[in-house]
């Protein structure tokens, strides 16, 4: 063992906690050994992957009950990566009443393991946003990326087990993201085009993670209009590569501290983005789903959508996911009415690619990069990726042009 | 291989603690558990995989590394309770989803290995840190792979 641990710690490890807690700290402890942690540090919030049936499965569901019938709970804030249905309008949704059961059999095990069941990817749009030099363990992509890089918070890309780990033992190892010297870009991304709409942010986010993989990146020539874009730009960077933090100049928190860059970095420069949006867009021009809200919207643009649906009809099926406070939100302001009554769906919960809904739609055209992204291997959809401005049109037409 | 007179005795880094014995099955490339082995009859059965076909229940599964989806290790706890797990896993260097899956999954687990001193057929006893080789085991292995890896 190399890590040193604390007489706490060594009491978990020997199971005087019990053997919730043991294999909890078994697991956070055998991470830092791979990846060489000399400690472990506490973690002030937690959000856990592997929650849609889909993806975790009956082994997956008897894991979690195990585990909390071992008497593990979590210690710290913890929350819920996106489930494979509403949880609540599944049936409208047109889920299979078998995967409904066995989907809120999970949420039932994350209850008794003490986690409050707020399904999203976007945990900082409702409130829980950690401070600068916070310690967290977060598991979905793009939360990842915007933890560290928008709030400037620490987090390496957990697993649903590691996240849930940490939530019990209420720590995890201090590796990669949680060091300082991890957090230095090592690329320099120079982008001399104009960024401007939430589909320019995802093609840009596409483009750069395909490139740099999982690198540290620092962005100069940016000027995004608010936390939509890089929302967009981090997801589709998580997506396409592994980008777990990136800095942009004049804007990201830990942008401006000295020797960010690192002096041996590389560079990429982007000056157009039509790579991206070929690369996202192809297939039929017939469209049978217009998504939006991956990652899970906020409420300006359920409110966007809102507007552009007041006294419409949409002709292929529109759906836009978000989380359960983000639904709440609009439904007061009125704006889940008007989509819903131009024969869109707001989702709260769930997200479309980890949904069962593989066969379902034959092409879908989203603003999306991310979904863009995983909808071909997930869903086995083609997919049309555009502006705004062919949304719109695919909204009302049913054909992309 | 080493001869049966002479058993070689190498020395891990242990992420799951344990004692266990099998005859080697041993992998050149990495390997990924979801999707890729099927966890009601231990098969490997990724398209193309040098060890497509072969079953790792109670194999000492030895490969460098793991690869895919993080819900592998998932796959490793399901093995167990449906008793198709490898008897232990070696690695030249873990990472997070095996090492999970080893430590739910209940599967003895050392990386830092030189899997060049194992070939698939020789009989390991793995106890904690320790590993015991004895070229061509103590069962003759019909599962012995002969491509030219």
């Amino acid at each position: 063992m190399a890590a040193k641990l604390t007489s706490d710690e060594r009491d978990m490890l020997a199971g005087k906690h019990g053997p919730g807690v043991q294999k909890a700290l078994e697991i956070v402890v055998a991470l830092g050994k791979i990846y060489g942690a000399q400690d472990l540090v506490p973690v002030e919030s937690v959000q856990v992957s592997g929650v849609s049936y889909q993806n975790l499965g009956s082994a997956g569901l008897a894991f979690l009950r195990e585990w909390a019938n071992d008497g593990a709970r979590v210690r710290v804030p913890t929350f819920l990566n996106p489930a494979g249905m509403d949880l609540r309008r599944w049936q409208t949704m047109g889920i299979d009443a078998e995967f409904a059961r066995q989907q809120l059999a999970v949420i039932d095990a994350f209850t008794v393991l003490g986690i409050a069941p707020t399904c999203t990817c976007t945990p900082y749009l409702i409130g829980y946003e950690p401070g600068p030099g916070a310690h967290v363990a977060w598991a979905e992509s793009s939360a990842v990326s915007f933890a560290n890089s928008v709030l400037g918070a620490r987090t390496n890309r957990e697993g649903g087990p590691s996240a849930l780990a940490a939530a019990i033992c209420g720590r995890t190892a201090r590796y990669g993201l949680h060091c300082d010297e991890n957090r230095r870009a090592s690329v320099l991304v120079e982008v001399s085009c104009p960024v401007r709409s939430v589909s320019d942010w995802g093609a840009l986010g596409y483009m750069v993670g395909q490139a740099t993989q999982s690198q540290v990146l620092y962005f100069q020539g940016l000027e995004p209009d608010g936390v939509d874009a890089l929302k967009a730009l981090g997801a589709a960077m998580a997506a396409s590569g592994a980008v777990a933090l990136y800095h942009v100049e004049g804007v990201t928190p830990e942008a401006r501290l000295a020797g960010v860059l690192r002096p041996d970095h590389t560079r990429l420069a982007i000056d157009n983005l039509e790579a991206g949006y070929r690369a996202l867009s192809g297939g039929p021009t017939r469209i049978d789903l217009v998504w939006l809200g991956c990652p899970h919207a906020s409420v300006a643009e359920v409110a966007r959508l809102a507007a552009f649906a007041e006294g419409r009809r949409f002709v292929p099926e529109v759906w836009i996911t978000t989380n359960r406070p983000v639904r709440e939100e609009s439904e007061m302001a009125g704006s889940v009415a008007a989509i819903e009554t131009a024969g869109g769906r707001v989702w709260a919960d769930g997200c479309v690619v980890v949904a069962p809904l593989r066969g379902r739609f034959s092409t879908v055209a989203t603003l999306s990069a991310k979904g863009a992204y995983y909808a071909p291997s997930l869903l086995g959809t083609d997919v049309r990726y555009g502006t705004w401005l062919q949304l719109e049109r695919a909204m009302l037409t049913g054909f992309w042009e | 291989m080493v001869s049966a007179a002479e058993p070689i005795l190498l020395t891990g880094r242990v992420i799951k603690a344990g004692r266990a014995s099998g005859t080697a099955l041993v992998s050149p490339e990495p390997i990924g558990f979801y999707g890729h082995v099927d966890p009601e009859t231990g098969l490997i059965r990724e398209k193309g995989h040098p060890l497509e076909g072969e079953c790792v229940t109670g194999r000492v599964l030895c490969f460098p590394t793991g690869k895919g989806s993080t819900v592998g290790s998932y796959t490793l706890y399901r093995m167990n309770k449906a008793g198709t797990a490898p008897a232990a896993i070696l690695n030249e260097q873990s990472e997070a989803i095996i090492a999970v899956g080893a430590i739910i999954g209940d599967i003895p687990m050392l990386d830092q290995i030189d899997l060049s001193r194992i070939a698939t057929g020789d009989w390991i006893v793995v106890a904690d840190e320790q590993v015991e080789v004895r070229a061509g085991g103590q069962h003759k292995d019909q599962h012995f792979v002969t491509a030219d890896w």
